[in-house]
């Protein structure tokens, strides 16, 4: 029973054992270090970027001005901004719907609901492309317009995430809290804004980052329906990793990352005040 | 709560899932029926299909030459999985039994390259495993120190010298496409293995142990028969996902390490033969309902525990 | 008398083969405080929601103030509920949560402010306006929902089990406050409880509900002096019931010979007896103990009765002090086991008897009643 232990520890404390410490720094080590060494090459003075030259900051300003770099930024974010805003309004009314009724066929459409999560994202791609051809969608609308394919894509494929989401922040309702709401005189309407969606908020943040992070972050899918013009930021970053990488991207990944870093901090304080305003 | 039939109250029914009824059926139901009418079709030309009814694509996808494919990518996503389940058991346990000062630190560091852009996380990977990449470098130089060492002290007994040392390559092999697997897939194991390690009753361990069972027997004993379920959560959130990868056997496989989403993605955009590619699809379809018929099977069985 | 302003006509209540509310007729009268007393699932709460519009009946009708209430939704009856967990609204502060009915029916800001200010008061949460739920106990969350619904000026107080989560001495204390708010506010308060206590001391009128039906609507005195069938004797206080047969049933008195306890004289005639077996009861605390050697029971039962009614002996086979009181378990010669309730009057009372004693114990010819059902 000793020998896993080096300093005296309570039976149960697994996690001050050295080995096990070791075990997580190493994975912690193989996550990010491949990150750090990109983070790193951002300042590399190579054009070819494979072996380390000296240090500069040229390729950041090279990035700033990589004007296909920002098309396929904006691309990636408007795509996120609709898609999130859509996900989240056709998550909650799923779940909803799923949370207080019970229909005919029930079963089967939770069933089909949570298919878009289950089904590999290439045959979703696949989908949405013989979708698009066969109605003969349009191939040369103006910007935003032209992104319409691949963000319907996006909100197809998004929504039941937050769907789940929220339908578990549901089943914790206190069915008397809307009773006591229309006993006051308050329509479906009334009650549902201001009873329900406040209680459903803390889930409806959640939805809404997961949603943001999926559509930023996705790749097939955006694959199989974009046209010229409509590149987001990963497909762009796949066309050149193929072609031939320079150090402006990764001067742009490594600001993505700490976007990234960012972000996650304010959600998380963001989730404590919330926390505390709640009293949990 | 209870829920209310529909009939009771028609208009806020109706009001409510109207919307998204309507899209999930027109976006996703209608799309997915046309990938199943296309994959009974054939090729008319450059852009026409007919939809003959036909099996052709259906007989062509179960040759061996694509069946093997899927029999690689199931072994490939498998030994992911696998690879997963053992790094990443150890991790959610070292979560389970922090402090509480340093567990939301450790779940933010574990979560925080799923937040990371795919593309960006892949390319960070290819940098380090390229043939100029620090890791194969070093990987190269430890091993081929090794293999040099080996090979002098064959020659001190006399015995042949081992072949010269060939650097070996990490990338654009199978290697590179099980590694980026496991880097991109490890967050999604380590969750559900923490969650389900979380609400664990710790008495039980404490029990195993003050009946003489040490730590290991105790582990596999108790703790993991118990996890069972987050176990079989984490693996199947591992291992569809892995099943059907895309980007990273593209990005860091070779020509020989191609799984099936990389074929059927060929049929779309260079061979152009959409209804195969369709057939394809839905064989893999299948075989991952084939998988969470057979994990929910295993579900009915009560659990023999503890 | 006062006019019904609740008339519940015929109303039955089925959840698939379940019936929750079995042909219940029943008129609560304008500005009574009237009670729904049962065990747990006897369908009381189902009728109180169905007054409120929450459930619908599947027969019968409920008409309020002379409105029948079949087509009109909860939002729009002139009815407001307390709901048993307060559902006070978290994200909300007392003065929003007062206000919401008032915000929802479109009375101005000024008025609103005024109103809520005034239903506080009314409950003794003066200046709570601005605190958040989270930041209060039950007792005053539930204060709260009391406001709330009193604010609307509603005809009728619908009460879900209202004292149900509350510890005893607050329990007691809110009986006196409600009681007093609703001699105060003057609007009918029709409550749900299964406490017997509660019911008692608030109650104008209690509708005892057994198994979805309506076993006695009556005033609290009637119910606990005259029940009007075994379930009620039992259910509201404690009694001990024994199976007779009717020998003696004229206009000023009746026999009822009960094998287990002896023959039990009534100076009072039994109406509506047409059977010759009935039940008698009589409440622990209408028997009278003797303390060996010092009084007989068969002597003091003569005073009123004619010989050899109204005592019966036993020995003690249980006591619990109860301070006030002192509660007894006896045991009649016929085996069966007696409940009686001894005041202690002196303070050295509780000495008088103890395990295994033998004792003779009588009851006046007034206290026994009799149960037909």
């Amino acid at each position: 029973m000793g020998v896993f232990s080096k300093t005296a520890r309570a039976p149960l404390e697994y996690t001050k054992t050295l080995w096990m410490r070791g075990w997580v720094g190493a994975v912690m080590l193989f996550l990010y270090i491949p990150l750090f060494i990109l983070m790193a090459f951002s300042f590399n003075d190579s054009k070819r970027n494979v072996v380390w030259r000296g240090f500069t900051t040229k390729y950041y300003e090279k990035a700033w001005n990589n004007t296909q770099l920002w098309d396929a930024m904006t691309n990636s974010l408007t795509i996120a901004f609709f898609a999130t805003i859509f996900s989240l309004m056709l998550g909650a009314l799923t779940a909803v719907m799923l949370w207080r009724f019970r229909f005919p066929f029930k079963g089967a459409v939770d069933g089909v609901i949570s298919l878009p999560i289950i089904v590999p994202e290439i045959c979703l791609g696949v989908a949405m492309l013989v979708f698009f051809s066969w109605i003969g969608w349009p191939n040369d609308l103006v910007w935003p317009f032209n992104l319409g394919a691949i963000i319907i894509a996006h909100i197809t494929f998004c929504f039941p995430f937050v769907t789940m989401v929220v339908r578990s922040r549901l089943a914790s309702f206190n069915r008397e809290q809307e009773e006591a709401a229309k006993d006051l005189g308050a329509g479906e309407w009334q009650t549902f804004r201001d009873i329900l969606i406040p209680h459903a908020k803390p889930a409806l943040i959640a939805g809404a980052l997961l949603s943001f992070t999926l559509s930023l972050d996705d790749f097939v899918i955006t694959f199989f329906t974009s046209t010229p013009g409509t590149d987001t930021f990963p497909v762009l970053v796949y066309s050149l990793v193929k072609r031939g990488v320079t150090p402006d991207i990764n001067a742009a990944s490594t600001i993505l990352i700490i976007l990234t870093v960012i972000l996650t901090a304010v959600a998380l304080k963001f989730q404590d005040a919330q926390s505390i305003a709640e009293g949990h | 709560m209870a829920e209310q039939d529909w009939s009771e109250d028609k208009k806020p029914f109706w009001a409510i899932s109207t919307v998204p009824l309507l899209w999930t059926l027109v976006f996703f139901l209608v799309p997915m029926v046309f990938v199943w009418l296309y994959s009974f079709g054939t090729n008319q030309g450059l852009t026409e299909i007919e939809i003959s009814g036909t099996l052709d694509n259906y007989k062509r996808a179960t040759e061996w030459l694509y069946l093997s494919i899927f029999a690689k990518s199931l072994a490939v996503a498998a030994l992911t999985t696998l690879i997963c389940l053992i790094v990443g058991f150890p991790v959610a346990m070292a979560i389970t039994f922090a402090s509480e000062k340093w567990r939301p630190w450790l779940l933010l560091l574990i979560m925080l390259p799923f937040w990371t852009n795919l593309l960006i996380r892949t390319y960070a990977l290819m940098m380090m495993l390229g043939s100029q990449g620090y890791a194969t470098k070093a990987a190269n130089a430890g091993l081929g120190a090794l293999w040099g060492g080996s090979s002098w002290l064959k020659s001190l007994f006399g015995l042949e010298p081992l072949p010269t040392w060939e650097p070996i390559e990490l990338l654009y092999n199978n290697f590179g496409v099980i590694f980026g697997l496991v880097y991109v897939h490890l967050p999604f194991m380590v969750l559900p293995l923490y969650a389900a390690l979380d609400r664990l009753d710790k008495s039980l361990i404490e029990a195993s142990l003050d009946l003489g069972a040490g730590h290991f027997r105790t582990l596999m004993k108790i703790v993991v028969p118990l996890a069972g379920p987050g176990i079989i959560a984490g693996v199947m959130i591992t291992l569809i996902p892995a099943l059907g990868a895309y980007l990273t056997p593209d990005l860091m496989g070779g020509t020989d390490s191609q799984m099936i989403a990389n074929v059927i993605e060929r049929q779309f955009k260079r061979a152009n033969d959409w209804p195969f590619g369709a057939a394809l699809s839905f064989l893999l379809i299948y075989v991952m309902f084939i998988i969470i018929a057979l994990q929910s099977m295993r579900k009915k069985i009560p659990e023999v525990s503890k | 008398m006062s006019q019904p302003i609740i008339q519940i006509r015929g109303v039955t209540k089925r959840f698939g083969k379940m019936v929750a509310v079995d042909d219940v007729s029943l008129d609560i009268l304008a500005g009574e405080f009237f009670v729904l007393l049962g065990p747990s699932g006897c369908g009381k709460t189902t009728l109180l929601r169905m007054i409120a519009g929450f459930e619908v009946p599947t027969e019968g009708q409920i008409i309020i103030d002379g409105q029948d209430m079949s087509r009109i939704a909860p939002n729009k009856r002139p009815v407001n509920m307390v709901f048993q967990s307060y559902a006070v609204f978290p994200h909300m502060t007392v003065a929003q949560n007062v206000g919401y009915g008032l915000k929802i029916a479109g009375v101005g800001r000024a008025e609103t402010d005024d109103r809520v200010r005034e239903a506080l008061e009314l409950v003794k949460l003066g200046g709570f306006e601005d605190r958040t739920p989270d930041q209060m106990s039950g007792g005053q969350r539930q204060r709260v929902a009391l406001a709330r619904s009193l604010v609307m000026r509603p005809k009728v107080l619908l009460l879900d089990e209202p004292l149900s989560a509350l510890d005893a001495k607050l329990r007691a204390q809110m009986q006196f406050e409600l009681a007093d708010l609703q001699d105060k506010v003057g609007i009918t308060f029709v409550t749900v409880t299964h406490d017997q206590d509660e019911a008692l001391s608030m109650a104008s009128r209690v509708a005892v509900i057994n198994k979805g039906e309506v076993s006695q609507l009556a005033p609290p005195s009637d119910l606990y002096e005259y029940p009007a069938n075994r379930f009620v004797a039992d259910f509201v206080g404690s009694v001990n019931i024994f199976e007779g047969k009717l020998t003696v049933d004229e206009k000023d008195k009746a026999v009822v010979d009960c094998p287990e306890v002896g023959k039990i004289y009534m100076d009072h005639g039994v109406t509506g007896a047409h059977e010759s077996q009935v039940w008698v009861a009589i409440r622990p605390e209408k028997m009278l103990l003797h303390v060996p050697g010092k009084g007989d029971a068969v002597k003091a039962a003569a005073k009123d009765a004619p010989e050899g009614h109204n005592f019966a002996r036993g020995v003690i086979k249980g006591m619990s002090y109860l301070g006030d009181c002192t509660l007894f378990e006896i045991e009649l010669e016929s085996g069966r086991m007696v409940r009686v309730r001894r005041s202690n009057i002196s303070r050295t009372d509780q000495y008088d008897f103890t395990w295994d004693d033998k004792v003779s114990m009588h009851w006046n010819s007034a206290s026994p009643v009799v149960l037909l059902a």
